[in-house]
C-alpha cells in the first residue's frame, strides 16, 4: 500500500490552480457569481413590496375621501399614479398590470360616514402574484378601522366605535382564494424554458467545437445560416414540448384556472424560445469550451430567475434592478403568460409587454449571428 | 480569372496568411498535378494545416492567388468545398453517432444522389460493413481513420487533402491506407498528403518540405536529394556517442544522426566532410562514404530553416 505523501498532494494542488487561473472565464466566473448574488439577495429582493402602482376612482371630493387616500398613500404601500374615470378604465388598467390597485370612493361616500352608515369603500387588487399585494392589503385593512380616529372627535366620537367607521372591501381579482400555484405554475414555464433553452444551445454548438467537429463540418458545402437554425429546430420542438407539459401539469395537477387563450401562450412562446436560443448561441461564440458555457447559462439565469418577478414581486425591487429586469426577456414573458392564463388577456393587452420582447430576440440575434460569423475565418 | 490549366488540380501562388501580424504561410507556390499524390512534409506548426485549410475553403488567403480543381480559391469556396474531401488532422466525426449514422449525415450534407447506395457502397469498399452499427466513439484508431476516409470519399471528390491521416495507426493499418491511397490515384484522384513519416513520404510520387511557413524544398524523393547536394557518411560500429561528440562543431560536419547502432554525419561541403572524416577514421569502425537519405536532407533542411527564419 503506497503511503500518502505531502508532495504528491501538493502536486495535485498547484496543478489545479494554475489550470484555474488559464481559464480566465472559470476564474471570472467563480468571483462574479458571489458577487452577483450578493447584489441581488441582499439589495435588489424585497418581499415586503411598497409603492405599488394605484389607480384611484374618486367620487367624493370630500375631506373624509381625502383624507382616507392620503393615509393610504402615507402606508407607503400605494402610489397614486393614475386616476380612472370610469369603471371600465379600471378594470383595463388592472387586466393591462399597468396599476395593482384600484381604489373606488363611492360618491356618498361623506355623507354615509357622517350618518354612520359605514360607507364601503372597493379596493380591488390584481392578486395573480399573492406575494405582491398581501402586505398592502393587510396595510389597507388596518387603516380602514383607525383612520378616522383623530378626525372624529367631539360629538363624532361615537362613529370611532368598532367595527370601524368605513367598511373596506377587497376584489381580489384573478386570483380570489390567493393560491401561490397560480402565479407560480405558469411562471414556471418561463423559467424552465430559460434554464433548458439558453444552456442546451450554448453546449450544442461548444461541443461542436470542442470535440473538433466543427472544423469537419465547414469544409463541407453547409452554410453557417443551416447549421445555426438546423441546430435550433429541434430545440424549439423540445421547448414546446415543455410549455405542453406545463400546461398539462397547471391544468389536472394544480388546477390553475387557464382563463385565456392557449393558442396566444403558444404564438408568444415562440418568440420567447428564440429569444433564449439566441442568448444560448451567443454564449457558444464566447464560451471556449463546455463548463464556460454551463456558466455563463447560470450568469444570466440567475437575475433572470430573481429579477424577472418570478420568485419576488417585481414592484417590490428598488429601480435599479427594476430596470435590469426589465431587460430580461423572462420578466416580459412571465407577464404576458401569466396575463393571458390567468386574466385572460388578448393580444391588445399584452403589447406593451410584447415589443421588449421583439426587441431583444432581434439585439441578441445579431449579437449571435454576428460572432458566430467570426468565430470561422 | 485565369483559364487553369487542365492537367492542375492545385496551382496557388504567393498564397500567405497571416495570424496576429505573423505569416503562418508566406508566399508559398505550389502546383499539383491530376491523379498526382503529393506529399506535405515539415515539422509541427511549420504551417502545413493553415494551408490545406485555405485550399479547401475554410480560410481566405491573406495574399496570393490561384485555383483548386480550377475553382478560385479567394472567391469559390463553395464549388471547392463540393469538389474535395478534407480529413482532418484530429478525428472529427460525431462519436455519439454510429458509423452508419455518420456516413449518412455527411452523405446528406453534401447531397449525394442515392444517398443510401452510396453509404452501402462506402461500407462496402472500406470493410466497415459488419460495423456500421457501432458507434464511432468506440472504434479504434485504425478505424476511425478507416472511417473517416470513408466519409471524406462519400461525396466523389477530385481532391483528397488529407491531414496527418495516419498519426497513432499502426503499421498495418498505415500500409492498407497507403494501398487504398494508390488505388484511388490510380483511379484519377489526386491526393495532397501531410506526414511526418519518411517511408510515407518516398510513397508520394512527389513531395515539398515546408519549415516556418516557407516552402523550402519539392519534387520527387530522388530530386529532393539531389538537390540537397548532402554528403553523408554511415559509420557501425561500438561507441558511436563518442565519435558523434568528437564530430559535431567541426567544420565541414553539419549535422551528426544517431540511427540505431548506426551515426549518419552529413555537411554540404563534401571536400570538407571527407578531410574531417580523414583525421578521425580508425579500423574499429566501418566509414562507409554515400548519398544522404531523405530523412538526412529534411534533419539538415529544418535545422537551416530555423537558422534562417526562426
Amino acid at each position: 500500500m503506497p503511503r500518502f505523501t505531502f508532495h504528491r498532494l501538493w502536486a495535485i494542488v498547484l496543478k489545479e490552480f494554475v489550470q484555474m487561473r488559464r481559464d480566465r472565464v472559470t476564474f471570472g466566473m467563480m468571483v462574479g457569481i458571489p458577487l452577483m448574488q450578493l447584489m441581488l439577495f441582499g439589495f435588489a429582493i424585497n418581499s415586503d413590496p411598497r409603492h405599488l402602482p394605484t389607480a384611484l376612482r374618486l367620487g367624493d371630493e370630500g375631506p373624509y375621501a381625502r383624507a382616507f387616500v392620503a393615509a393610504l398613500r402615507e402606508s407607503g404601500y400605494f402610489a397614486l399614479t393614475r386616476e380612472a374615470a370610469s369603471e371600465a378604465e379600471a378594470a383595463a388598467l388592472l387586466q393591462r398590470g399597468e396599476v395593482q390597485f384600484v381604489i373606488n370612493i363611492p360618491h356618498d361616500f361623506t355623507r354615509r360616514l357622517l350618518r354612520g352608515e359605514r360607507p364601503a369603500i372597493l379596493l380591488e387588487a390584481d392578486a395573480s402574484d399573492p406575494a405582491a399585494t398581501g402586505p398592502a392589503l393587510a396595510a389597507a385593512r388596518a387603516l380602514a378601522d383607525s383612520i378616522f380616529d383623530r378626525d372624529l372627535d367631539g360629538a363624532l366620537s361615537r362613529l370611532r366605535a368598532r367595527p370601524g367607521p368605513v367598511e373596506l372591501r377587497v376584489h381580489a381579482h384573478y386570483n380570489p382564494e390567493n393560491i401561490t400555484q397560480y402565479n407560480v405554475v405558469p411562471g414556471l414555464m418561463g423559467v424552465v424554458l430559460t434554464m433548458t433553452m439558453v444552456v442546451i444551445t450554448a453546449l450544442a454548438i461548444t461541443r461542436e467545437r470542442e470535440r473538433g467537429t466543427m472544423e469537419n463540418l465547414l469544409a463541407t458545402p453547409v452554410r453557417p445560416f443551416e447549421v445555426m437554425v438546423g441546430k435550433i429546430i429541434p430545440y424549439i420542438v423540445v421547448g414546446y414540448i415543455q410549455v405542453t407539459l406545463i400546461l398539462l401539469a397547471a391544468r389536472w395537477i394544480f388546477h390553475v384556472p387557464l382563463v385565456g387563450s392557449l393558442g396566444l401562450v403558444y404564438a408568444v412562446a415562440f418568440l420567447f424560445i428564440a429569444a433564449n436560443l439566441a442568448v444560448g448561441i451567443t454564449f457558444s461564440t464566447l464560451a471556449r469550451n463546455q463548463l464556460q458555457a454551463v456558466q455563463m447559462a447560470f450568469f444570466f439565469f440567475l437575475p433572470s430567475i430573481l429579477l424577472s418577478g418570478f420568485m419576488f414581486p417585481f414592484r417590490g425591487m428598488p429601480e435599479w434592478a427594476q430596470w435590469l429586469g426589465s431587460c430580461l426577456p423572462l420578466t416580459h414573458f412571465l407577464r404576458i403568460v401569466r396575463g393571458v392564463l390567468l386574466k385572460g388577456s388578448g393580444p391588445a393587452d399584452i403589447a406593451p409587454e410584447l415589443w421588449p420582447l421583439l426587441l431583444f430576440v432581434a439585439v441578441a440575434m445579431a449579437v449571435g449571428v454576428k460572432r458566430y460569423r467570426q468565430t470561422l475565418d | 480569372m485565369s483559364a487553369p490549366a487542365p492537367d492542375l488540380a492545385i496551382d496557388v501562388r504567393g498564397v500567405t496568411k497571416r495570424f496576429g501580424g505573423r505569416a503562418v504561410v508566406n508566399g508559398i507556390d505550389l502546383q499539383v498535378r491530376r491523379g498526382e499524390i503529393y506529399g506535405f512534409l515539415g515539422p509541427n506548426g511549420s504551417g502545413k494545416t493553415t494551408f490545406i485549410r485555405m485550399l479547401c475553403g475554410l480560410l481566405t488567403p491573406d495574399a496570393g492567388a490561384g485555383t483548386c480543381l480550377g475553382y478560385d480559391v479567394r472567391r469559390q469556396q463553395d464549388e471547392i468545398k463540393r469538389h474535395v474531401g478534407y480529413m482532418t488532422q484530429r478525428f472529427s466525426y460525431y462519436e455519439d453517432l454510429s458509423i452508419r449514422e455518420n456516413l449518412d449525415f455527411i452523405a446528406r450534407v453534401y447531397d449525394v444522389p442515392d444517398r443510401r447506395r452510396a453509404v452501402d457502397r462506402s461500407l462496402e469498399r472500406l470493410g466497415l460493413g459488419k460495423r456500421s452499427r457501432q458507434l464511432a466513439g468506440e472504434l479504434s484508431g485504425g478505424w476511425k481513420q478507416r472511417l473517416a476516409l470513408a466519409a471524406c470519399l462519400i461525396h466523389e471528390p477530385q481532391l483528397l487533402l488529407l491531414d496527418e491521416p495516419t498519426a497513432g495507426v499502426d503499421p498495418k493499418a498505415r500500409r492498407d491506407f497507403w494501398d487504398e491511397i494508390h488505388r484511388l490515384a490510380g483511379e484519377g484522384l489526386t491526393v495532397l498528403i501531410t506526414t511526418h513519416y519518411m517511408d510515407e513520404a518516398e510513397r508520394c510520387h512527389r513531395l515539398a518540405y515546408l519549415a516556418y511557413g516557407n516552402l523550402l524544398t519539392r519534387g520527387t524523393v530522388a530530386e529532393v536529394v539531389r538537390d540537397a547536394r548532402l554528403t553523408t557518411w554511415t559509420v557501425t560500429g561500438p561507441e558511436l556517442a563518442r565519435i558523434g561528440r568528437v564530430l559535431r562543431g567541426q567544420a565541414g560536419v553539419d549535422q551528426v544522426v544517431a540511427f540505431g547502432n548506426t551515426l549518419h554525419v552529413s555537411g554540404r561541403d563534401a571536400a570538407a566532410l571527407d578531410a574531417v572524416i580523414g583525421g578521425v577514421v580508425d579500423d574499429a569502425h566501418t566509414w562507409t562514404r554515400g548519398s544522404a537519405s531523405l530523412e538526412d536532407v529534411f534533419i539538415s533542411l529544418m535545422d537551416t530553416a530555423r537558422d534562417n527564419f526562426a
